[in-house]
C-alpha cells in the first residue's frame, strides 16, 4: 500500500523524540561498514560476471570540430581487441544532476579536449588500454575555440540578478566599505572510485552495475540516451565510492558500456582511467567575483554587492550558484547581485560538493573579514550584527536560524580572542600564527522520495529505496530512522539501497539525500504504525514499540498475525519549499602557521559549529562535517584545476598534481553540532550535512592566513607562491 | 601498456645485453618506469627485470664511506643507521620524497633514473621535446609553475623531480656503472645532464650500462639538512630543495654543499656558492650573496617566476638554520 | 616454471601477460577486489598491499616481478566474522566514508604500526636515530600515501592511535 504525504506546513510536532527505541541521533557505527573495512563490499566494477569484456574510451585531442573519421582498422587486428564502439548514441559528457535526460551531443562534435569520441573493447584490460592509444581518429579543427573565461562571451543569469535600492550610493556615504574582487580556481570531485559500469544484456533488459549517485534520475537518463524503454532497464549502485556531484547524471562510461554490451551480445565493463575522471567528468568552475560592502560606523550593512562570473560549455544550462547564500545571509537594504557565465570550451561545469556555497562563500566571508578590519570591529560580532530577521531579498521568514548561536557557541569552544586584531603578533621560529573565522551557510534543498518500508513478522524490517549512500550514511540513518518509529534496534532493519527495483528515492546530492528519503520513511513507518496502533487498539500516538513489542508487552510478530506488513512512503515537499527561507547555518574558526621565508601554510587547528536540524546519527553527521571543513582545506590552500591556455586541455589531470589534502595537511579537527529542530525543513525536523561544511571554511583560513602574516589574499588557493608574493620575510 | 617480453636478468653480464638494444628497458622498482608505460610515454618492447640481481647491499667502503646499492629501496637506504648517523641529509632528502608505498618499493638506481613530472611530458597527445624530438616544447608558454629556471634550453624546462639526488650532490656521490665494455664511475654531480639541444638525453648511461651502486665518500660531519618547500605538507614534489651540508668554526662557515631541487633539469650544484660563503660569518648580506651567486642566470617562464624570490628566501631559511644549529 | 605468488597464504600462478599488474591480478584473476584502482598510477594508495611485510602500491608493479613473494590483501587481515583490531577500530571511529580508499588506509596502517616498531623515522621525526614518538603528526605523515575524498583523515588517525597506543601499551 503507498502512502503519500506532501508537506504544506511546518511539522514541529518531532514525533521522532517521543518514540522509545532511543536510536534516532545516537552515535550508531555505520551497519555496512564490516563490509568496507574488510573489502567485502562490492563497488560498481566489482561484481563477478562470467565472459565480461573490457572497454576503454578514447577521447579527443583538440578542443572543438569534428571527428571527421575512426580507423576502426587501424586497431580491430590488435590482438584480443573485439570492436571499436563508436555509436552515434554514445555520449559524450555527464548529464548534470536531475537533468532526467541524456546530453545531446553526439561523438562526432567534438567541443572540448578529452570529449569521449568512441570505446575500444578487447577481451582483457591491457588490450583494450592499449589499442585505444592506438586507435587513428581524424579531425576537422574548429580554431578559435574560446578558452578564456575572461575573454569570452558572456551570458547573464537573470533569474540570479538582484538590483535593490541604490548600491553606488550607500558605498558612496557608507563609514566603511569594501570593494574587493576575489578568484577561485576550478575543482575537481576526484571522488576516490572512478567512474565504472558493467553492462550486460538478457535480451532486451539491460541490467546494469554502476557508480551513480541518482539512480531515480540516472534511469531515465539511460534509458533517453540509449533509445529503450526505462522498463527495460535495471540500475544498480549499492556501493558507490564517493560522488560529491561527479556521479550525479549518467556518465560517459555507463553509455557506453551498455551500447558495447548490446553489440557484441556479452557483458562489458567500462572503468575511467583517473585521467578520464578529470578530463571528462564535470569540474567547478573557476570564479571571479566582486564584493561590495558598504556598512554603517557601528558595522550594520547598509550595503550589499556580489557579481561573478562563471564558465560552462556553450548549452550547459548550469551556473555555479555563486550567489547562493548571498541572497539571504547578511543585511543591506541596497543590494545589487548578479551572475554572469563565460561560455568556454572546457570539459563541462557542474556540481562539486557543495555547488556555489563553495565558492561564493570563500570570497563573501573574507571580505567580510577586510570589512571587520576596517570598521575595527571583531570579525564574530560583525556577523552577529548583521543577521537579517528574514531575507532581505525576497522577505520569507527563515525556517531556523542557527548562525548566531553557531557563531557564539563555536567561539566559546574555539577560545576566539574578540580582543582588537591585528596582523604579525605571533612569531615562533620561522612561522607566523594567526587566527581566523568565517560564517558558514548552505541553503537547504528537499526532493520527493519514495521507500518501501516491511514489517515482518520475525520482528525485523526492511527498508527499500534506489537511494544511494555515497559515503554519506544513508544506510545506517535508514536503519535508525525505522528503528525507532517500529521500535526495532537497527541491526535487526535491513536497509537495501542503490537498484531502481525498489521505490524511487531523491538519489544524493544537493545534501538533500537524509532529509528527503529519511522522510519517506518516516512516512511509511508512520503508516505501518497506525495499522499497528489499530491491531493494538491504541491512537497511533500512544503507540509505544520499543524491542520489538508494545509498552504492553505485546510483539509485533504476534500482532502482524504472521505476516508482512507493507508500506510505501511517498513523502513530496510541497508549500514549505516556496514559503520558507532554508539553510544549514554554521561557523568556522581556524588557526594556520605561515613560514615566513615559503610562504607554506599549514592548518594547526579547526572548528566548525552548525545547526542543520535534527542531527540522525552523532557519528556520521560529525564525519560529514570533518569531510566539508578537510574540503575547506583542499579550497584554500592547494586545490587548483589548471587549463593549457592554448588547446584547453586540463593539465594537472591526475591526484600526483591536483592536490587533494593529504593526511598531513589535516590537522585535529573540532566539530560542535548546535542541536534544533526545523519542522519546516522536513518531517523529520531535519536539514542536509554533507556540504555545509565547506561552506566558508576556506575563509577563516584566508583571514587567517592575514591575521598571521599580514598577507591580504584575494586569490584560491593560497599556495606558497602567492602568499609569497605579499609577504616581507 | 604495449605488450612486451618480459625477462628476468640472470646475471648483471645479461643484463646489460637485455638493455643493450634501443627498444629494451631495465626494470628495479617500477615505480616510474610502470606509470609511465601505462601512459605510453615509455613504450619498450621488452624490459629485464633486474630485481634479483643482489646488488641491494648497504655496506662500508674501504676509505669509511659507504656503498648504496642500486637495488637497495629508498626505504632500505633512509632507514639504514649508517645513512641516519652519518649522512642525515640524505635520509631526509629521501624521506622527503614520495610516500611510505612509493619508498618501499622505489630503488636508489631506478631513483636517479626517474623522469621528469612535466605536464606535456607525460601527455601524449602534447608536444615535448624530451617524449618525442622535434615536437616543440608545451611548457613554454604553457602551465609551467613546476619548472626550471636554471639551465633551461629553449627546448626544454623541465624539472628533475627527485630528492634523493639533491642530498647526494650535496654529499659529492658517485654513481657506479656497469657497462658492456667497461665499468665506470660518474659523480653524482656529473651524472644528470642539462637538456640543452637533447632533451631526450637526461644522464650519461649509455645503451646497456645499468646503475650497480652508489657510493658515499666519507662521512663529514656537520650540519646537515634537507628542505623542502611543496604546496602539500606531504606527497608533492618540490618547488624548491635544498640539501645543505654546513660547518662552521670560529664564527665562520668551513663548509657549505649545497645543492637544489626543483630548480633545473638536474640537482643543482653550483661550486662558486661553496666558494663565496667558505671563510665568512653567516649574515643576510652573506646569504644575498651567495642566492645572488645562485640566481645570477636564472630565467622564469611566467609562471615559475616565483622560484626566483623562493629559492632566494629557502636558501636563507637553510643558512640561517644551519647557521644557528652548528652555533 | 615460475614460482607462484602466495596471496593470503595460497600460491597462485604468475599470469601469462607480463603486463598484468599485481593489482589487476589480485582484482581480475583473483577477484580480491577488497585492493581497490583509485588511479593506477600510485597517486591515491587505494591499492596499497602489504608484500613480504612491506606496504607497496600495487598499481606499479607487475605480478611478474613477485615470483615467490607473499602478499597480504585486506582479505587477509581480517573478515566480517572476525575483522583485525585495526578494521574494528576504523569501524569505532568512522574512519572512512565512501569506502573506496578504506582498505589501502587499513593495510597501509597495518604496515605502519610495523615500521614504527622499528623505529624507522619519517619526515616528521624530530630525530632520525632513537626511538619513534607516535603522535598524530607521525601518523599523518605516514599515512599521507592514502588519500581520502570524503575526510576522514581525523577519524582514521584516531583508530591508528587508538590500536598504536594499545600495542605500546
Amino acid at each position: 500500500m503507498k502512502v503519500h504525504f506532501k508537506q504544506d506546513e511546518p511539522d514541529n510536532a518531532n514525533r521522532l523524540d517521543g518514540m522509545k527505541q532511543d536510536v534516532l541521533g545516537k552515535p550508531v557505527s555505520r551497519v555496512e561498514g564490516l563490509a568496507k573495512v574488510t573489502g567485502t563490499a562490492p563497488y560498481a566494477a566489482e561484481y563477478p560476471v562470467a565472459n565480461c569484456a573490457e572497454g576503454v574510451l578514447v577521447t579527443s585531442t583538440i578542443a572543438r570540430g569534428d571527428a571527421t573519421h575512426i580507423d576502426k582498422d587501424s586497431v580491430l587486428s590488435m590482438p584480443g581487441v573485439l570492436a571499436v564502439i563508436d555509436d552515434e548514441r554514445l555520449t559524450t559528457r555527464a548529464a548534470q544532476g536531475t537533468a532526467n535526460e541524456a546530453p545531446k551531443q553526439g561523438p562526432r562534435q567534438v567541443c572540448y579536449w578529452g570529449q569521449p569520441i568512441a570505446l575500444v573493447v578487447a577481451e582483457s584490460f591491457e588490450q583494450a588500454r592499449d589499442a585505444a592509444k592506438h586507435l587513428g581518429v581524424e579531425y576537422r579543427e574548429e580554431g578559435g575555440a574560446p578558452l578564456d573565461p575572461a575573454s569570452a562571451e558572456t551570458e547573464e543569469q537573470e533569474d540570479e540578478t538582484v538590483r535593490q535600492g541604490d548600491l553606488a550610493q550607500a558605498m558612496r556615504d557608507a563609514a566603511h566599505s569594501v570593494d574587493v574582487t576575489y578568484t577561485t580556481k576550478g575543482h575537481a570531485s576526484a571522488a576516490m572510485e572512478p567512474h565504472a559500469a558493467i553492462a550486460e544484456w538478457e535480451g532486451d533488459r539491460l541490467t546494469v552495475h554502476a557508480s551513480l549517485q541518482m539512480l531515480n534520475y540516472n534511469i531515465s537518463e539511460l534509458a533517453d540516451a540509449l533509445g529503450v524503454e526505462e522498463e527495460n532497464i535495471r540500475l544498480v549502485s549499492r556501493f558507490v565510492g564517493g560522488g560529491f556531484g561527479s556521479k550525479l547524471g549518467i556518465s560517459e562510461e555507463v553509455v557506453a558500456a551498455a551500447l558495447a554490451a548490446r553489440e557484441l551480445g556479452r557483458p562489458v565493463r567500462v572503468v575511467l582511467s583517473r585521467q578520464q575522471v578529470f578530463q571528462c567528468i564535470m569540474r567547478r568552475s573557476e570564479t571571479t567575483q566582486r564584493l561590495r560592502l558598504a556598512a554603517t560606523s557601528d558595522g550594520t550593512l547598509t550595503g550589499f554587492g556580489h557579481e561573478a562570473l562563471v564558465s560552462n560549455l556553450p548549452g550547459e544550462e548550469f551556473a555555479e550558484p555563486v550567489l547562493q547564500s548571498s541572497h539571504f545571509l547578511y543585511g543591506g537594504e541596497n543590494r545589487e547581485l548578479m551572475l554572469m557565465v563565460a561560455r568556454i570550451h572546457r570539459m563541462t561545469a557542474g556540481s562539486v560538493r557543495a555547488p556555489g556555497e563553495a565558492a561564493g562563500m570563500p570570497a563573501l566571508e573574507a571580505a567580510m573579514d577586510v570589512l571587520a578590519e576596517k570598521a575595527g570591529i571583531d570579525p564574530v560580532e560583525l556577523r552577529l550584527r548583521n543577521i537579517p530577521e528574514k531575507n532581505p531579498e525576497e522577505g520569507l521568514p527563515f525556517s531556523s536560524h542557527t548562525l548566531a548561536q553557531c557563531l557564539k557557541q563555536g567561539a566559546d569552544a574555539f577560545g576566539w580572542d574578540s580582543g582588537p586584531r591585528r596582523p604579525r603578533q605571533r612569531r615562533e621560529g620561522e612561522w607566523w600564527i594567526g587566527t581566523g573565522m568565517a560564517s558558514a551557510a548552505r541553503v537547504h534543498n528537499i526532493a520527493e522520495a519514495r521507500a518501501r518500508v516491511t514489517l515482518r513478522p520475525d520482528g525485523t524490517a526492511l527498508v527499500e529505496t534506489d537511494m544511494t549512500d555515497i559515503g554519506t550514511g544513508t544506510y545506517t540513518i535508514l536503519a535508525q530512522i525505522a528503528g525507532e518509529m517500529l521500535g526495532l534496534p537497527p541491526k535487526t532493519v535491513m536497509v537495501d539501497l542503490g537498484d531502481t527495483a525498489h521505490p524511487r528515492g531523491p538519489g544524493s546530492g544537493g545534501s538533500w539525500g537524509a532529509p528527503s528519503i529519511g522522510s519517506a520513511v518516516y512516512v511509511a513507518c508512520k503508516a505501518i504504525r497506525e495499522e499497528l496502533a489499530a491491531k493494538a487498539g491504541v491512537a497511533e500516538d500512544r503507540l509505544e514499540l520499543k524491542k520489538g513489542a508494545t509498552s504492553d508487552g505485546q510483539e509485533i510478530g504476534d500482532l502482524l498475525g504472521g505476516k508482512d506488513l507493507v508500506r510505501e512512503g511517498h513523502y513530496e515537499p510541497g508549500d514549505i519549499e516556496d514559503d520558507y527561507t532554508a539553510s544549514g547555518f554554521g561557523a568556522f574558526f581556524a588557526e594556520v602557521r605561515v613560514n615566513a621565508y615559503t610562504g607554506e601554510t599549514r592548518v594547526d587547528r579547526m572548528l566548525g559549529a552548525f545547526g542543520f536540524g535534527r542531527v540522525l546519527n552523532a557519528k556520521t553527521a560529525r564525519s560529514q562535517c570533518l569531510g566539508g571543513i578537510t574540503w575547506s582545506i583542499g579550497v584554500a590552500l592547494t586545490e587548483a584545476l589548471e587549463f593549457d591556455p592554448r588547446d584547453g586541455h586540463l593539465v594537472n589531470c591526475d591526484l600526483a598534481e591536483y592536490h587533494v589534502p593529504v593526511h598531513r595537511d589535516v590537522p585535529d579537527l573540532e566539530v560542535a553540532m548546535v542541536e534544533e529542530r526545523d519542522g519546516a525543513a522536513s518531517p523529520i525536523q531535519a536539514k542536509g550535512i554533507g556540504e555545509l561544511g565547506m561552506c566558508g571554511g576556506a575563509a577563516a583560513i584566508a583571514n587567517a592566513i592575514y591575521n598571521a602574516c599580514g598577507a591580504r589574499l584575494f586569490d584560491y588557493p593560497m599556495t606558497p607562491d602567492r602568499v609569497l608574493s605579499v609577504t616581507a620575510d | 601498456m604495449r605488450p612486451f617480453e618480459f625477462t628476468r636478468a640472470p646475471s648483471l653480464k645479461e643484463a646489460g645485453s637485455l638493455t643493450a638494444a634501443s627498444d629494451s628497458m631495465a626494470i628495479a622498482g617500477g615505480t616510474n618506469l610502470l606509470d609511465l608505460m601505462k601512459l605510453q610515454v615509455e613504450t619498450p618492447s621488452r624490459l629485464a627485470d633486474l630485481n634479483r640481481l643482489g646488488f641491494a647491499q648497504i655496506e662500508d667502503t674501504d676509505d669509511g664511506g659507504l656503498l648504496l646499492g642500486a637495488l637497495a629501496t629508498n626505504t632500505e637506504t633512509a632507514v639504514h643507521p649508517r645513512v641516519r648517523r652519518d649522512y642525515p641529509v640524505l635520509a631526509r632528502a629521501i624521506l622527503a620524497g614520495a610516500t611510505q608505498q612509493l619508498r618501499n618499493k622505489a630503488t636508489n638506481g631506478g631513483n636517479l633514473c626517474q623522469r621528469t613530472r612535466c605536464f606535456y611530458f607525460t601527455n601524449i597527445d602534447q608536444p615535448c621535446n624530451k617524449r618525442e624530438p622535434g615536437s616543440g616544447c608545451g611548457a613554454i608558454d604553457g602551465i609551467a609553475k613546476l619548472h626550471a629556471i636554471l639551465g633551461t634550453s629553449d627546448q626544454c624546462i623541465a624539472t628533475y623531480p627527485g630528492d634523493m639526488a639533491v642530498a647526494l650532490s650535496a654529499l659529492d656521490a658517485t654513481v657506479l656503472v656497469s657497462g658492456p665494455g667497461t665499468d665506470r664511475s660518474v659523480p653524482l654531480r656529473e651524472f644528470h645532464v642539462l637538456p640543452g639541444d637533447t632533451p631526450w638525453v637526461e644522464n650519461v648511461l649509455e645503451r646497456g650500462e645499468i646503475i650497480t651502486g652508489i657510493t658515499l665518500p666519507p662521512p663529514v660531519g656537520g650540519t646537515q639538512l634537507y628542505r623542502k618547500v611543496r604546496e602539500r605538507s606531504s606527497y608533492a614534489f618540490a618547488l624548491v630543495s635544498i640539501a645543505a651540508i654546513v660547518e662552521i668554526a670560529d664564527g665562520k662557515f668551513t663548509r657549505a654543499d649545497l645543492a637544489f631541487g626543483g630548480l633545473a633539469h638536474k640537482p643543482w650544484h653550483d661550486p662558486h656558492l661553496a666558494d663565496a660563503l667558505v671563510g665568512q660569518a653567516p649574515s643576510r648580506e652573506l646569504f644575498d650573496t651567495a642566492a645572488d651567486i645562485l640566481l645570477e642566470d636564472a630565467r622564469g617562464y611566467g609562471e615559475n617566476d616565483f622560484k626566483i624570490p623562493l629559492a632566494r628566501r629557502t636558501l636563507h631559511a637553510v643558512l640561517q638554520q644551519a647557521a644557528e644549529d652548528a652555533a | 616454471m615460475a614460482e607462484p605468488i602466495t596471496v593470503n597464504g595460497t600460491p597462485q600462478p604468475i599470469p601469462d601477460d607480463p603486463r598484468v599488474t599485481l593489482l589487476d591480478f589480485l582484482r581480475h584473476d583473483l577477484g580480491l577486489t577488497g585492493t581497490k584502482k583509485g588511479c593506477d598510477h600510485g597517486q591515491c594508495g587505494a591499492c596499497t598491499v602489504i608484500v613480504n611485510g612491506i606496504r607497496i602500491n600495487s598499481c606499479l608493479t607487475l605480478a611478474a616481478m613477485h615470483e615467490g613473494d607473499s602478499v597480504t590483501t585486506i582479505e587477509g587481515l581480517g573478515t566480517p566474522d572476525e575483522p583485525s583490531p585495526l578494521q574494528r577500530a576504523f569501524l569505532e571511529h568512522d574512519g572512512f566514508q565512501c569506502g573506496y580508499c578504506t582498505p589501502g588506509q587499513i593495510c597501509s596502517a597495518t604496515a605502519l604500526l610495523q615500521e614504527l616498531a622499528e623505529n624507522w623515522p619519517s619526515d616528521a621525526s624530530e630525530k632520525l636515530e632513537g626511538s619513534i614518538a607516535i603522535t598524530s603528526e607521525e601518523i599523518r605523515e605516514r599515512m599521507s600515501g592514502n588519500l581520502c575524498r570524503c575526510g576522514a583523515y581525523a577519524n582514521i588517525v584516531a583508530a591508528i592511535e587508538e590500536i598504536a597506543a594499545g600495542e605500546t601499551a
